[in-house]
């Protein structure tokens, strides 16, 4: 609770706070079919309607609810964005400890598969998993989560080596401690902060790489509603109906906002070098 | 000297990965190249005409024997023929990637030109409202994904002015510069917004961390005007993360901006690689990635290297 309240304390980490609380609340309703409307179906005869009383964000090229599409489409956005980088922080933090302990050949293997992977643009990578396995959800999750687990070996592994050097290490181990215990208890919880901060950031990049791929029609498939999806489809219509653009645009942007800013936020409360100088 | 030697030595093992990397997963791709290529014309061939385009394309091999050709064509500078472009890769690759330099260079220049001195302004006004404002801008800028600009951009010429943002046949840069920029400007913009915003935000922090450091106050001390603090002490200084994050930046940019191209409908290197994925172009993505890869890599090692020409203390590689 103190950190919620360090957050609270901090503009930037009182707006994100804010806006991610918010989009995760819709995203809730959404997935609980709470929607003005139901997101697929079709009001014919209310085609291209601009926004009003009873669709409050228009309705689409098939007469589909547009804010409804917008909840579910976070709704989807999120479930991505959180499995992957749920997948992401634990793939890359097991390697980067296991790097980092085991040292050696483990430790060059780990990196050198890392660099491989790094040499690829993440949105490249992504691409070619999602080829392979299928556009899909968990195909998303999976693909998203590839991309982003060398950063967090990174993250991960630098710190932990020198946290390995370190005499309460060297402690630990006269006691006799285990190393699964040093790994954990000394390693790991020492890593918290950092960690916190790259899993809040890289929330905001893998909304951006699913609305990506989606944009590109390699995420969500439709007629289930994706952001990116919905934004893509927008493009023909964008004289005639600007709603089907602007909504979607600011709907992806501002959750990316919250996120980033959120992220700032907890660089500046939990490391306090990063102090001197918030950016 | 030693430092690149070893940092080069690492290339190969760095490409060889990539290179198994890519090849086992476009062939994991469901479907074959040849009816990829031919669509439903791919029904009116016989076994016998299907076989001998398989053994042109040598996609009638196992797969290692495949990867070995492949491999051995590398090191004579041969990257296999494209079944979609019916040409050899490199040239199919070389092709593009005039473009998608050009659109890199452009993001860049943009994102430097506009980035640090906005991040300079901010860090020499810190906590004022000026600083607030710069901040914002940048917090904004820096969350605004590419394609929500590049609509918005291409919406507000089309609904606002009644342009439409030059498209068309490309024309390359030494045919018709002209023509060439009016194309890439727009994009260029596109990709740099979010660029500038990250290097207002690192140029800012860097010249806020060297302007409290010991030698800054004592140029002050000594009596040197504010300018030349900021200008000959602290700014060389503050350039190093800006050259890091442009670098790297700069790097994934040369690897193609695929929702870019694809909005303005630019002939670059992201779209071509998209284009192959989705055609099971098995040359190209592979000759394409490695090309992407040993890219990314070089300019990373530059990177590097150019942190040593901006601060001699660092010494690479003795870490």
């Amino acid at each position: 609770m103190r950190i919620l309240r360090a957050i609270f304390g901090h503009s930037s980490g009182r707006i994100g706070g804010v806006i991610v609380g918010v989009y995760i609340t819709v995203a809730m309703l959404a997935m609980l079919g709470l929607t003005p409307h139901n997101p697929i179906t079709q009001y014919r005869v209310d085609r291209l309607h601009a926004p009003n009383g009873v669709y409050w964000m228009g309705t689409d090229l098939f007469g589909r609810d547009v804010a409804s599409r917008l909840m579910a489409g976070i709704g989807q956005s999120f479930t991505v964005a959180f499995f992957s980088v749920a997948f992401a922080a634990l793939a890359g933090t097991v390697l980067g400890l296991a790097a980092a302990w085991l040292g050696r050949r483990w430790d060059g293997a780990v990196m050198r598969i890392m660099d491989v992977l790094l040499a690829f643009p993440a949105i490249l990578l992504a691409l070619l998993i999602v080829t392979v396995a299928g556009p899909g959800t968990w195909t998303s999750v999976v693909a998203i989560g590839i991309v982003y687990t060398p950063i967090f070996t990174r993250v991960v592994r630098g710190p932990a080596l020198s946290l390995k050097a370190r005499e309460f290490v060297d402690a630990a181990r006269t006691f006799g401690s285990s190393s699964g215990y040093i790994v954990t208890r000394h390693l790991l919880l020492n890593l918290v902060a950092p960690l916190t901060v790259q899993v809040t950031l890289a929330l905001a990049w893998s909304l951006l790489t699913e609305a990506g791929l989606s944009f590109l029609g390699l995420g969500t498939q439709p007629p289930a509603a994706s952001l990116g999806l919905m934004l893509s489809d927008s493009r023909n219509l964008m004289e005639t109906a600007p709603w089907l653009m602007i909504f979607p645009g600011l709907t992806i942007m501002i959750s990316i906002l919250g996120f980033n800013l959120l992220g700032d936020a907890l660089r500046d409360i939990l490391d306090p070098k990063m102090r001197r100088a918030p950016a | 000297m030693n430092y690149l030697m070893r940092r080069l030595a690492t290339f190969p093992l760095v490409l060889l990965g990539v290179s198994i990397l890519v090849f086992v997963a476009i062939r994991m791709v469901p479907g074959d190249s040849i009816t990829a290529m031919l669509g439903t014309e791919a029904g009116l061939l016989t076994p016998a005409q299907r076989d001998s385009l398989a053994a042109y394309f040598g996609t009638d091999q196992p797969w290692f024997v495949q990867y070995w050709r492949w491999i051995g064509g590398i090191l004579h500078g041969n990257l296999g023929i494209s079944v979609t472009y019916g040409r050899p890769v490199l040239d199919v690759i070389l092709e593009r990637f005039p473009l998608t330099l050009e659109l890199a260079v452009l993001s860049m220049v943009i994102a430097l030109a506009a980035g640090m001195p906005a991040g300079i302004y901010a860090a020499t006004h810190n906590e004022k409202l000026s600083d607030l404002g710069v901040r914002i801008a940048a917090m904004i800028g820096q969350s605004t994904p590419s394609f929500v600009l590049g609509l918005l951009i291409i919406y507000t010429l089309s609904a606002g002015f009644g342009v439409l943002p030059a498209m068309g046949e490309f024309a390359p840069l030494w045919q018709d510069p002209l023509r060439n920029l009016s194309q890439l400007i727009l994009p260029a913009i596109t990709l740099g917004f979010a660029f500038a915003a990250s290097v207002t935000r690192i140029s800012r922090s860097a010249m806020l961390d060297v302007l409290s450091d010991d030698y800054v106050r004592t140029a002050r001390s000594k009596g040197a005007s504010a300018r030349s603090v900021i200008w000959r002490h602290a700014l060389p200084n503050a350039l190093i993360p800006v050259v890091t994050l442009s670098g790297i930046e700069f790097g994934y940019l040369l690897g193609g901006a695929v929702i870019v191209e694809q909005i303005y409908a630019l002939p670059g290197l992201g779209r071509m690689v998209l284009d192959a994925i989705q055609q099971r172009d098995y040359a190209l993505v592979q000759g394409s990635v490695l090309f992407i890869a040993l890219n990314f890599m070089i300019v990373n090692l530059l990177v590097d290297l150019a942190y040593v020409a901006l601060d001699p203390r660092i010494r690479l590689g003795e870490s």
